[in-house]
């Protein structure tokens, strides 16, 4: 490992109140969970924070619920708990799809959803998810709580509308009406992070995102509209192109991930007639 | 290292540990240097080969990616907890399920973590966190599907696919830090 761990500080709040208490007095602090992502950063030294909040024992972060018609995840809730909640499987199956291509075992016992908004990777798998199905991001400060539409939540590469005295403590699914679709590209289906991954449901208006392809997850509302304006597929296609700003990378292109993003599109524009 | 840790406890192999290690310290670095058990390897060090693969309560874990801190409280079992006897461990060695080595430990730990009776596609998901340049897994798969037919009963099985572990007296110095346990899920 490149970072050495001497210098490191770890904090480890008893309950989630503590944390916050940490993170208002005692900041800047890095928050830790799963660590899926924080430790190959350590290990390659490409990591800059030096003080972690470690989240992981708070229990009061984890399950998942239905309260009327939200379904609520704990920050905590591992990759794991999401595939094996019936729950999800009945009333976001493009979750727990998601989160079954996340990694692989190892990686899905301990990886989180709260970790995965947190970290804010243009490729988080499960981001899409969450954009497509409208869901809200639970921020809890030391004397507040309040909820931010996940798709307003970045606001820029890695960058949030989170204050660093705020945690992370859940996310909130209002129901998802219409059939939902997830795929991911990548260069194989366990481990692999995607070249383009994309969710989205089929209703009246069409609810579409795509990961991998611009700065941060994106909600493509204009190829949306023009969905639900009765567009063609090619059509939506062009409108596409516009919406999405992919780079090359170690992982792909740019040409082969607008490709891939209109293809992806019109795969679901066609098996969820 | 150099100031003052408090101890963090967990039961490794069925023993009480207690040990006093900076908390971000990498279990793989705990149970190699600290606990002098080599048998779990380090390939990638960043999530990807699984060689590192040790269960904690009874899943499997990328132990390059877990801080110390995070296991306490927790049983913890390696290669070397299966104590060179575990059907796995034999059907391995005879089928062509180990070639260099590196990967094997790995292996047969994210294989111990199945459920009973695992099909062929629970193993390749399974598995699908471990990456192995000799075998093309076929040997691997043949090996766990041995290791599974040499256990009459299922029950059997069970019992010697779960690692045995004397209950825990370890006791975290601070229980709110306490590691839940393996896939608590609270669906209200």
């Amino acid at each position: 490992m490149r970072t050495a761990i001497s210098p490191l500080v770890m904090r480890q709040p008893r309950s989630v109140r503590d944390a916050l208490r940490m993170l208002r007095d005692d900041g800047p602090l890095t928050p830790m969970a799963g660590c899926t992502d924080l430790y190959v950063g350590l290990n390659f030294g490409t990591l800059g924070d030096r003080r972690f909040l470690d989240i992981w024992g708070l229990d009061e972060l984890r399950g998942i619920e239905v309260r009327g018609d939200v379904l609520r995840l704990g920050a905590l809730t591992t990759y794991a708990e999401i595939i094996r909640s019936a729950d999800v499987r009945r009333r976001l199956p493009m979750l727990a799809a998601a989160s079954r291509e996340i990694g692989a075992v190892q990686i899905q016992n301990r990886g989180t959803i709260g970790g995965n908004i947190a970290n804010g990777s243009p490729a988080g798998d499960a981001l899409p998810v969450l954009a497509a199905a409208d869901a809200l991001v639970e921020l809890r400060g030391i004397e507040w709580t309040r909820r931010v539409p996940f798709t307003d939540f970045y606001t820029g590469y890695r960058a949030s509308v989170r204050r660093p005295d705020e945690l992370i403590t859940a996310v909130e699914f209002p129901r998802v009406a219409g059939r939902q679709w997830f795929r991911k590209v990548g260069t194989r289906a366990a481990q692999s992070i995607s070249k383009v991954v994309m969710a989205a449901v089929r209703a009246d208006r069409p609810r579409i995102a795509f990961g991998s392809v611009a700065p941060t997850v994106v909600r493509v509302r204009r190829t949306e509209d023009a969905l639900a304006a009765g567009a063609s597929v090619e059509e939506a296609q062009r409108v596409l192109q516009e919406e999405i700003s992919p780079i090359d990378d170690i992982r792909s292109t740019v040409a082969y991930r607008r490709e891939v993003a209109a293809r992806l599109l019109a795969q679901f524009w066609s098996v969820t007639r | 290292m150099k100031r003052a840790q408090r101890p963090i406890a967990f039961t490794l192999n069925g023993k009480r540990v207690s040990l006093r290690v900076h908390p971000m310290t990498r279990l793989l670095d705990v149970l190699r240097e600290e606990c002098g058990l080599t048998g779990t390897k380090e390939g990638c060090g960043e999530g990807e080969c699984g060689a590192c693969t040790v269960l904690v309560d009874g899943q499997a874990v990328n132990s390059c990616l877990v801080p110390v801190a995070q296991v306490a409280g927790a049983k913890v079992v390696t290669i070397e907890g299966l104590k060179g006897r575990h059907p796995l461990q034999r059907a391995f060695a005879e089928h062509g399920g180990a070639q260099c080595g590196i990967c094997t430990p790995g292996m047969i730990m994210a294989a111990a973590a199945l459920g009973p009776r695992p099909t062929l596609g629970q193993v390749r998901t399974g598995l699908a966190g471990n990456i192995c340049r000799c075998t093309g897994y076929e040997g691997i798969y043949r090996a766990i599907k041995k290791a599974e037919s040499r256990s009459k009963k299922p029950e059997a099985r069970r019992q010697e696919t779960a690692p045995t572990i004397a209950p825990s007296k370890a006791r975290t110095p601070n229980p709110e830090s306490r590691i839940p346990k393996a896939g608590t899920q609270r669906a209200r």
